[in-house]
Formats: C-alpha cells, structure tokens, sequence
C-alpha cells in the first residue's frame, strides 16, 4: 500500500554540522511565526518546570471561598485569577500543574514513537529482505487501523494511568516515523557515498551509525518535534473522553472532561484549558514546520 | 488494471486478517473481563462463569479465534453480547448516520480549506497570505473536542442558530461537520496554497497571460483546475482521519452514529461490536487509500500504477 504521507524522493538533508546548526538557527531566529512557537513551548515549560512556585494555591485543595452560595464555581476575579472548577479549587493553579501532564506525555510519548518508528525502519530500510518486509507489512497494518479508535480500546481497557496513556500513544503513533525512516534509510542505501563505502570495505556498522544514521536526524528531529503536537492532542483527546490520566492530577484534557457538562454555565473551565492544549500544539506545530522548512526544503509546505 | 485490482483485493483481504487479528489477540489478552461486566457486580462467581462459558470466552485464544474468523468469512460479525443484536445489524443502523456525517465534514473542509488556500496563493507573501496561514495551524492544532464545544457555545448556546446537539435535519448536521471538518480544512488550506503556488510559476500562466486573456479567465480556466486536481486526490487519505474523529465529534454533539456505538461499546467491553467498528472502520481505510491511489495517475500520467 502506498501512502501519501510517506515523503517521496530522495533524501537531500545532510548531517548536522556544528556550522549548519549554526545556520539552522540563524533561518529559525528569522521566522516570526517560528519564534512564537518557540516562546509558546518555552512559556509552557517555565510553567510545567515552576509549578509548585508559580501557582497561587495547592492544585488540590477544595477552597470553601472557591464556590458560589448556590455551589456554583466562580468565574475569574481578584482572588482566583482564572476562577475555580467544580470542586472550588483554583483553575489556575490546576492549569500550571496540568502542564506538567501535558509536556511529559508529549514528550516522553511521542520520544518512544521516534525510537520505535526509527528502530523498525531503519532495520527494514538498512538489512531489508524478509524481516524488513514482515517489519514494513506490520507497519502497514498498524497504519490501517483507526489509530485514535485503538488508543481509546487500549486506553478504557486498561486501567489508565499517566504512563499508561504514555504507552498507549506511543503504540499507536510510531508508525509514520518507520514509514518515513524507511523510506530515506532506502534512498540513503543507494547513494553514492554509501557505495562507495562499500566498495573500500567497510562495514555494516561503520556504515549505519557514520553515514545512514546522521543522515536521519533532521528528519527525526522534524517529526519528533511535529509529532508532539500530535501527541498533545492525543492525550488531551484521551483525558477528555475520561480514560487518559485520572483525577485528581490535573491534565489540560481531564479539567475539560469534568466541567464538559457545565460549558453553558462555566464556559471557562472548558475554554482556558482548551486554549492552553491549542497553544502548546501550535507551538511544536509551529516550531517542526519551520524546521521542515529549513532542514528538508523538498517537504515545503506540507504537513 | 484488473491484475492491479486483484492485488489490491487480496492485499485488503491480508489487512483485514491482520487487524482483525491483532485486535482480537489485544482483547483476549487485555484484562478485560466482558463476562463479569455482563453479569454485573453482584452476581455471584458461579453466574460469571456461566455467562463467560456461553459466550464461549473460556475457550483457548486460537479456538475463539478461528470461530470468529470462520463466521466472518461468511459474513457474519457475531452478536453483541449487551445488546443481544447482531453486529452488522447495529452497525448498518449507524452507518448512514456516520457516511451523512462524513460527505458534510468532506464538503466544509473542502469550501473552506480550498478558499483559503487559493486566497493565501493568490496574495501570496502578504498580511492576508500570513494570516490565513496562521487560521490553519491553529486549525490543525486545536483538539476536536474543544472546537466542538466552542462551536456549541457560540452557535447553538448563545446565538441559538443551530440546534444544541442530536440528529434528523440539515441543521443538526452542520456543527457536528465543521467540527470534523476544520482540521482538514487547516490542512487542505495549506497544501492547496502551495500547489496553486506552484501553478502560477508555470510557464502556461505566462503564456495565457501574454496571449491577452481577462485575469479572471487565466485564474479559472488555466489556474484552479490544475492546481486542484493533486488535492481532490488527497481526499481518500481523509478517510483515516476522520474514522479517528468520529468517536470525539458524535459524542460531543449527541451524533447517533457508529463512533457512539463504539465508544459505548468499549465502555461495556462489548467485543463483538468494537471487532465490527475496527474491521468496518480498517475496511473504510483500506478503500480511502486505494481510491486515492487510482485518483492519482488520472491526474498525474507520470505516475504509474504499481
């Protein structure tokens, strides 16, 4: 099965010199768009990394100023910056610590993917024959799942914890990373330089971690960094249905899960989380995209 | 073509026995228990256990499986075990609901992803170009269900122009596929952007151009037909994502098709019906994929069929 997203032609990065980086991060500071992403996930870090000096209040605690009379949770104002949640706990102080969910999941996940993704397929692109084509078949397959639908059965099935939900999209979203590290790992192998390599005598080794492998990393590190956005989605997508992380550690997707309900009513329990989700995936969006740009200019503008 | 075709078939036919494999095995060995979510918590030992030998659930993995497998051959998708109804049954019943879904999301992406595109292209490096570019990575970064919510507010809560969630007219129908649509959109926003970039460099522009004809003629006759065709193409790709938005979107507006009746069903641990949504779910992948990979050569001659 061919797939669209797999990138096509040959791999034209080159190794990340010192030098190149150099430039690399010359064409980043360039890009306005870029460095707003690059702020966005740098804000969410100071946030995630802070937490316990940043919030006002203990995620947790149950505030018995934190509702109204009537037991309604109270909008924004002088005490609570962002208001309270259901519980009558500070929603800005579940957001700071929700942040900290937020970025391991996507982080940590979404770095498994890459090491899954690349292992499968650079071992089928590199040794190829009949374990590389069982390898790109199980991919295959992998692909023609609904991957969204399969997280959710592994998710609800299993008791979900922080690094259930870890694993879960880890098992689910490595396999765009092996189809495109397949698919350079080939191109890479027919090269010239490769071949010659080969010519005078080196080795399998020698070839796959000096020449293949350094080629691979701005493509690993483009997709590692748009696949976190994924990720984010993901686990905000998973909290929300009420089988990612659990109550009471706050996530940005299960602060939304508990209030869904009231959004009439206490619209910005639903929508401060929610923004906070868009503007941490638009950040690593933002950030692989330009990086796509820079590293691999064939790929411009696609997704 | 008909030697490609069959290949295709039997390729499908091969993803099909895997998935269904890999999620019959991920069941089995998943501690999930449907005998006891069936008998309820206060049934006794000795009912669960009856319940788990009726469903045949105490059966070694390979001999349930190749019982289930020998029924899908013959087209059968077993009974749910809550709803006590075949399978395909159920899921004929949601199909319509979630295919009407699907052409409305498909037709919002389409409108507004394509309108935006050409619109960035056509003002291309300018304030307009750079917002519009803005609109779809906050598009595709934004998670359906928060979308589906705002949407909700705004349209349906404050404004009150559409109905606030369910199914039966056009008007329920239109949050719940700009919903679904939107994150297409972001994406077919910024692919149809680049490949009408790439048309106007052509030199048949210029050519068209120069022979004096009116902009407006250049533009839709010589311009948007060639710069669209490699983005219909991506259409059958879609199919994937929006089997994944599904469970999301229909929860979220009350959208009575399959994604509820999966969702409820990995609630219930309902296996025969979460086997029927993934193989139907794969089945509407695999056709997606083909149907974009047949596009493809009519569009591009260069590409051959494999």
């Amino acid at each position: 099965m061919t797939l669209a997203t797999a990138p096509q032609g040959a791999a034209r990065t080159s190794i990340l010199t010192a030098r190149r980086l150099g430039k690399v991060f010359a064409d980043f500071a360039k890009r306005p768009l870029a460095l707003f992403g690059l702020i966005a996930i740098l804000g969410v870090s100071i946030a995630a990394i802070f937490a316990p000096l940043l919030a006002p209040y203990p995620p947790g605690e149950q505030f018995f100023d934190g509702l109204t009379l009537e037991g309604a949770p109270l909008p924004p104002n002088e005490t609570f910056l962002l208001g309270t949640d259901l519980l009558g706990r500070d929603l800005m102080s579940r957001l700071l610590y929700g942040a900290r969910t937020s970025l391991v999941i996507g982080i940590v996940a979404n770095g498994i993917a890459v090491v899954i993704g690349s292992m499968v397929g650079v071992t089928a692109g590199f040794f190829g024959g009949i374990v590389g084509s069982a390898l790109m078949r199980f991919t295959d397959l992998m692909m023609a799942f609904p991957a969204l639908l399969l997280a959710i059965v592994l998710a609800a099935i299993l008791s979900p914890s922080l690094w259930i939900v870890v694993l879960v999209i880890a098992m689910v979203n490595w396999t765009q990373i092996a189809r495109i590290t397949f698919t350079e790992t080939r191109s890479l192998s027919e090269r010239e330089f490769v071949e010659a390599e080969w010519s005078i005598g080196a080795g399998r080794a020698r070839i796959l971690f000096r020449h293949i492998l350094p080629h691979l990393v701005p493509t690993m590190l483009v997709w590692g960094t748009l696949g976190v956005a994924t990720t984010v989605l993901l686990e905000a997508t998973l909290s929300f249905l009420g089988i990612g992380v659990q109550p009471p550690t706050p996530s940005w997707g299960n602060i939304i899960f508990e209030s869904q309900t009231y959004f009439t009513s206490a619209p910005w329990l639903v929508f401060i989380p929610g923004a906070c989700i868009v503007v941490l995936a638009l950040g690593f969006n933002l950030v692989g995209d330009a990086l796509r740009d820079i590293l691999d200019p064939t790929q411009k503008g696609r997704f | 073509m008909a030697a490609y075709l069959a290949r295709r078939l039997i390729q499908a036919i091969l993803i099909l026995f895997g998935v269904s494999l890999v999620t019959f095995f991920l069941l089995f060995v998943l501690p999930a228990d449907p005998a006891r979510q069936l008998a309820g918590r206060s049934a006794t030992i000795e009912t669960v256990e009856s319940i788990r030998h009726e469903l045949g659930l105490d059966r070694p993995f390979h001999v349930q499986y190749l019982r289930y497998l020998g029924a899908l051959a013959s087209g059968d998708l077993g009974r749910s075990y809550q709803q006590k109804t075949n399978v395909s049954t159920l899921i004929a019943a949601r199909l319509p609901a979630t295919l009407l879904l699907m052409v409305g999301a498909i037709f919002c992406e389409l409108l507004i992803g394509l309108t935006m595109g050409i619109a960035a292209a056509l003002r291309r490096g300018r304030i307009t170009d750079q917002l519009l570019m803005i609109v779809s990575f906050v598009a595709v970064s934004a998670p359906q269900f928060v979308v589906g919510v705002l949407l909700l507010y705004v349209f349906a809560v404050n404004l009150g122009w559409f109905p606030i969630g369910g199914y039966g007219s056009f008007a329920h129908l239109v949050l719940p596929a700009l919903t679904l649509g939107i994150l297409g959109a972001g994406w077919y926003a910024r692919m149809m952007r680049s490949s009408m970039v790439d048309v106007l460099r052509q030199d048949y522009m210029r050519t068209a151009k120069a022979k004096g004809l009116k902009p407006g003629v250049v533009l839709a006759v010589h311009a948007l037909p060639n710069a669209i065709l490699p983005i219909i193409a991506m259409i059958g790709i879609d199919i994937g994502i929006f089997m994944s938005g599904i469970v999301v979107v229909e929860s979220v507006f009350g959208w009575p098709g399959i994604g509820q009746l999966a969702w409820q069903a990995i609630q219930q641990i309902d296996i025969p019906i979460i086997m029927g949504v993934t193989l139907v779910s794969a089945c509407a992948i695999i056709i997606g994929n083909l149907i974009a990979d047949l596009i493809a050569p009519l569009i591009d001659p260069r590409i051959k069929l494999r």
